[in-house]
């Protein structure tokens, strides 16, 4: 069978060395603590969970704007941990980054135009090839005419519109795998359905892999083809978007799930059953599972032994003392 | 006694910036009950925080016009003085809860001090007992009394929410503005922090504006919603019915452009994007995004009875052309 | 970016005190432009240099002539006959007596018409013989008639007679006009008052003595001795104003120093300005984006620079070695590269590079430079304009206040040196204002037309400095 894994993530930390000097000792932030999955080429994975959890760091390692501190990334074939230079280069041009905020992610003082030539001047793409290329991606992120818009500049566009230029941005040199980093979250709520849509739209059209990082899960049900719980620098589940979203089966996920309201006025009479705290500190985290604190079903081996991760279904993965 | 404390009638609020006039607060009305919990969405830049701060009197220095009535338990506030409303009414009547951002509480002075301080303040009550209430104020909230000694940054993001809150209960005032109060928050701290107010406002004789641009979110707190566009109220309806079956054009679009996670259904989006307040459109605001928008629409729609206090501002409503 | 460029002029002109900048600026600018084009540097530096020599149709310390337009008592210009440039008050007649014998009368006459008495008087004999010197006798007459005998000589050689500092003639005047007026003149009479004065009793105090206005005449007579004598005189009345600045001790006309400071003020202070915030700005981006060992490095040094003391070191320097105004520069420029503006632009690099758009630039292969240049630097460079313009006045102050020091080029005409000049020779003790007003004047304009602009620019660009 024809291998249609484009990317494989092994066992993959990133660590932070954290400098406190006058009250708290050394120590290492342990943002992404032992990650390994597979993505298939033109497949979408949602990556959940709240801030602080690490998910932010495990996409910017894998676009390698970080060096992963052990395990190994492998893009089509090649290991690129360890890049650098000109190959690092070429794994730039296959990888794609959009992020929270649009306006952030746009330099304030270039047009858009001068903003879409950047990455095809880095990459030594000819001046007429890239006009033609610009067009090309305005016209499919829908900033038409064209014209209109090439001497713009961020500020002048609405909050949409700049996400839109962003989404234009990063799929310019025709990337093979995008990382998207809460792309709508920033965006006002009429907005955000149609920058995900058109978003979903090119993926299918271009068969790119999704990485989409979120905190909202009720999104993940119009992106995306699986979904990684992630929870203190781990990935606790993993499976198919809706099995993951009717049947849940780590404790945290199902917690999510519960803590998540859906416009329904009745919501104001019940109590949501949470589990009380926050998410621990990568600094330290709790010994075991790191859950455990707030679990209703901890046992004993939990406050003492991490779980494995095991496929209690067909490609659904769990990493919970609850079904060893 | 009436049940109806808040009964705002025909506020304007308007700012001067270089750019023009900013009409954040464009002919708002609406009324709170006692012991009820107004929703108030709307997306940003729609003028809801500017509404906030209206109710408490908190105005910036480039305020162009401020006018209306804002009937407080029969009483006009806008007649008052600043000073009668600083001892009155702001924090002793009426108290806002904010985001939890790390600087929403003074980081060197310890939480038990902060929560007294509006007691000591506007109640004029001696520091001993204000930091005893303070510590009640605590526990309401679910916090071991042990953290009054803390300062804000030993505590962590859900923490600090409750003691916001705490600073705006320990007065015991009669409505509480809560202004996104949970958008810096977690999922599921989120959820425990709703689950408190929920508590509250079972127990507690107490009335809430909640300003909110999350849709599922409002329901969780919701007797009665308000939806907020272009510094207007468009639609002013029971939870029930609004969350059904909302009214307004843009109420609709809106509802059917959030994702659900228990419901499957095909989301729509609405095209274009806000209107500035500094030169909103003639006529009705959302007239350029309408889909069953028609010539009308061109003039100032009315706001349309619907019986009990709901309204609707749209000309698909108002009867007869 | 001119279409911004275009926005920025715009809201600029609605800030009055932008426009009074800019006014100032560019006349500063059209002044220096007229002075290189109408006198070449070279040529500047050399008739600034030149000495006595060719100033000597000048009179020392004289007062703008502009000055008479505030004055009831009108200061004399200067006087110049010269019988090589004949003219109808020139008279030059050689009679032969003999084959080499020939007589010969020069009559130059003038007319004064003045307040106030003259500064000097020279009298310049260009002479050519073979072997015997002419013999000239001078006459003074007076428009009164009266005859003074100034001088009988051989005229060896070329060369100048000064009248006013005559010890025979001046105490021969003296004698006269004591025996005439019978009282004692109690100040020291020197001939060019003497030789002007109204011949009453206001010449017994220096405050009340008035020269007589009217024609005078200077004769001079002699004899000729060989077939190819000549002898050319030229007579000058130094007055007390020349010229639209003065003069200085020298003789040399202020104007040249002035207009020529003017060029050299502005590009001295541009050029350090800019240069050195250029600079700044890029070592502090590599400082901030590098980080590690480099940044370590770079603010090492920065700190090292910032403790030394500059004026010593550039006094050192200008005691060792003799440098000229465009050394200077570079040494100026050298020592404030490492200064406390790289602190500051570092810190707000250190914001910039965690904004988005630079992370976004790293994802899609900016390399370290390209950031640095073309992300990182342009969102400071508008915020750095205000201070690019404020600092110029100080640069420019600078260069005056070494030239002050006796540091710094001898040899440039610029506004330091004229203020030097005239400081070291006690010109406000001596009441020669002008001579430092002027130099001064246009220092603190400079000063006034940069800030003025500064203070618009700052409004502009800086609102948004916190937003960063």
């Amino acid at each position: 069978m024809e291998n249609n894994v484009l990317l494989s993530v092994r066992d993959l930390h990133k660590w932070f060395y954290l400098r406190r000097g006058l009250f708290k000792g050394v120590g290492y932030v342990r943002a992404v603590d032992g990650v390994s999955f597979d993505l298939q080429r033109g497949e979408a994975i949602a990556i959940v969970g709240e801030s602080g959890c690490g998910k932010t760091t495990l996409g910017k390692t894998i676009l390698r704007l970080y060096k992963p501190t052990s395990g190994n990334i492998i893009f089509e074939g090649k290991n690129v941990t360890n890049l650098e230079g000109k190959e690092l280069m070429w794994y730039r041009r296959e990888t794609g980054y959009v992020q929270q905020d649009p306006f952030g992610a746009l330099p304030p003082f270039m047009t858009v135009k001068k903003i879409l030539e950047e990455p095809l001047i880095i990459h030594k793409v000819e001046k007429r090839e890239r006009i033609k290329r610009i067009y090309e991606v305005l016209e499919e992120v829908k900033l038409i005419p064209v014209e209109d818009f090439l001497n713009k500049y961020p500020h002048m566009l609405s909050g949409g519109q700049q996400q839109r230029l962003v989404i234009a941005r990063a799929i310019l040199l025709r990337p093979k795998l995008i990382v998207a980093d809460e792309p709508i979250s920033m965006l006002d709520a009429s907005v955000r359905i149609e920058i995900l849509t058109l978003f979903r739209e090119l993926q299918k059209r271009h068969n790119l892999s999704v990485i989409y990082i979120t905190h909202d899960l009720s999104t993940t049900k119009y992106f995306s083809e699986r979904i990684f719980v992630m929870y203190a620098g781990k990935i606790v589940e993993k499976a198919n978007t809706l099995e993951l979203l009717k049947e849940p089966l780590h404790p945290y996920t199902q917690a999510l799930i519960r803590a998540i309201p859906d416009p329904d006025p009745n919501n104001r009479f019940i109590l949501r059953d949470v589990p009380p705290g926050e998410p621990p500190s990568l600094l330290d985290p709790p010994p075991g599972c790191r859950f455990h604190p707030r679990c209703p079903y901890a046992k004993d081996i939990c406050k003492k032994r991490e779980p494995e991760e095991l496929e209690v279904r067909k490609g659904h993965f769990v990493r919970c003392w609850l079904y060893a | 006694m009436s049940s109806v404390l808040l009964d705002v009638k025909d506020l304007y609020l308007y700012y001067s910036t270089r750019k023009g006039i900013v009409r954040a607060v464009d002919g708002v009305s609406f009324k709170i009950n006692r012991k009820e919990t107004l929703a108030l969405i709307g997306e940003s830049g729609c003028g809801k925080s500017s509404l906030a701060k209206a109710l408490l009197r908190l105005l910036p220095r480039n305020v162009h016009i401020f006018k209306g009535h804002i009937y407080f338990n029969g009483e006009d506030l806008m007649k008052l003085s600043e000073s009668e409303f600083s001892k009155r009414i702001r924090w002793v009547k009426i108290s806002m809860v904010t985001q939890a951002a790390l600087n929403s509480l003074n980081p060197v002075i310890k939480v038990g001090e902060q929560i007294a301080e509006p007691l000591i303040i506007h109640k004029g009550i001696p520091k001993e007992e204000a930091l005893k209430k303070a510590e009640e104020a605590l526990s309401l909230v679910g916090i071991s009394k042990i953290f009054a000694d803390r300062y804000p940054f030993e505590l962590s993001g859900g923490m600090r929410q409750r003691v916001i809150i705490a600073m705006a209960l320990v007065t015991n005032p009669d409505l509480v503005i809560l202004d996104e109060p949970t958008s810096a928050l977690d999922v599921l701290t989120q959820a425990n922090i709703m689950n408190l107010l929920k508590k509250i406002k079972r127990e507690v004789d107490i009335s809430f504006l909640f300003i909110t641009h999350d849709i599922s979110l409002s329901s969780e707190l919701a007797d009665k919603v308000a939806v907020m566009y272009a510094g207007q109220i468009v639609e002013f309806n029971d939870a029930e019915e609004f969350y059904e079956s909302p009214l307004h054009p843009y109420s609709n679009m809106l509802l059917a452009s959030v994702p659900t996670l228990r419901t499957d259904k095909k989301l729509a989006f609405i095209p274009g994007s806000p209107p500035s307040l500094i030169d909103p459109p003639k006529g009705c605001r959302f007239r350029p995004r309408c889909p069953h928008r028609f010539k009308k629409c061109y003039e100032e729609p009315p706001l349309v009875d619907l019986g009990n206090g709901r309204y609707v501002k749209c000309w698909l409503y108002a009867g007869g052309e | 970016m001119s279409q911004r460029v275009k926005n920025i002029l715009g809201t600029l002109v609605m800030y009055k005190s932008a426009l009074v900048g800019i006014l100032v600026i560019l006349s500063l600018i059209v002044l220096s432009i007229y002075t290189v084009v109408t006198i070449p540097y070279e040529r500047a530096v050399k008739l600034w240099n030149a000495g006595e020599a060719i100033w000597l149709d000048a009179p020392r310390n004289a007062l703008p002539k502009w000055i008479n337009l505030f004055r009831s008592k009108k200061l004399p210009e200067t006087i110049i006959l010269d019988t090589r440039t004949l003219g109808h008050n020139v008279i030059k007649v050689v009679v032969p007596i003999s084959k080499t014998l020939s007589r010969i009368r020069i009559e130059l006459t003038f007319e004064y018409k003045y307040d106030e008495f003259p500064s000097e008087i020279n009298i310049f004999f260009f002479v050519s013989y073979n072997r015997s010197p002419p013999y000239i006798s001078i006459s003074w007459i007076k428009p009164n008639g009266q005859v003074f005998k100034i001088k009988e000589l051989h005229v060896k050689r070329s060369g100048a007679y000064y009248i006013s500092i005559d010890e025979t003639l001046s105490k021969n005047l003296y004698k006269y006009f004591k025996s005439k007026l019978g009282k004692e003149i109690n100040y020291s009479l020197s001939p060019e008052i003497a030789l002007f004065a109204i011949e009453d009793e206001s010449i017994l105090n220096r405050e009340t003595a008035k020269p007589l206005k009217g024609k005078y005449k200077v004769v001079l007579e002699g004899m000729l001795f060989d077939n190819n004598s000549n002898v050319d005189v030229k007579l000058v009345i130094y007055g007390k104003v020349y010229g639209i600045a003065g003069t200085d001790h020298l003789r040399r006309d202020l104007s040249i120093a002035l207009l020529w400071g003017t060029p050299i003020a502005l590009s001295f202070g541009v050029i350090a300005s800019v240069v050195t915030s250029l600079l700044q700005m890029i070592i502090a981006a590599i400082s901030a984006w590098y980080g590690g060992i480099t940044d370590s490095l770079l603010q090492r040094i920065t700190e090292i620079f910032m403790v030394l003391p500059f004026l010593p070191i550039l006094m050192m320097i200008s005691f060792f070695y003799k440098i000229s105004i465009w050394v200077l520069l570079l040494v100026v420029i050298a020592l404030s590269i490492f200064g406390a503006g790289i602190k500051n632009y570092r810190a707000m690099f250190l914001q910039i590079r965690e904004f988005p758009y630079v992370e976004a630039a790293r994802a899609y292969g900016a390399s370290n430079l390209r950031i640095i240049f073309r992300y990182l630097i342009p969102k400071i460079l508008p915020t750095i304009i205000p201070s690019i313009v404020y600092s110029v006045p100080s640069f420019v102050f600078l260069e005056a206040a070494l030239a002050l020091l006796g540091l710094g080029d001898p040899l440039a005409p610029t506004w330091g040196k004229v203020l030097d000049d005239a400081l070291e020779n006690g010109a406000l003790y001596k009441g020669y204002y002008y001579w430092v007003f002027e130099p001064s004047f246009l220092l603190v304009l400079t000063a006034f037309g940069f800030a003025m602009l500064g203070f618009a620019l700052d409004k502009i660009f800086n609102p948004r400095l916190r937003e960063m």
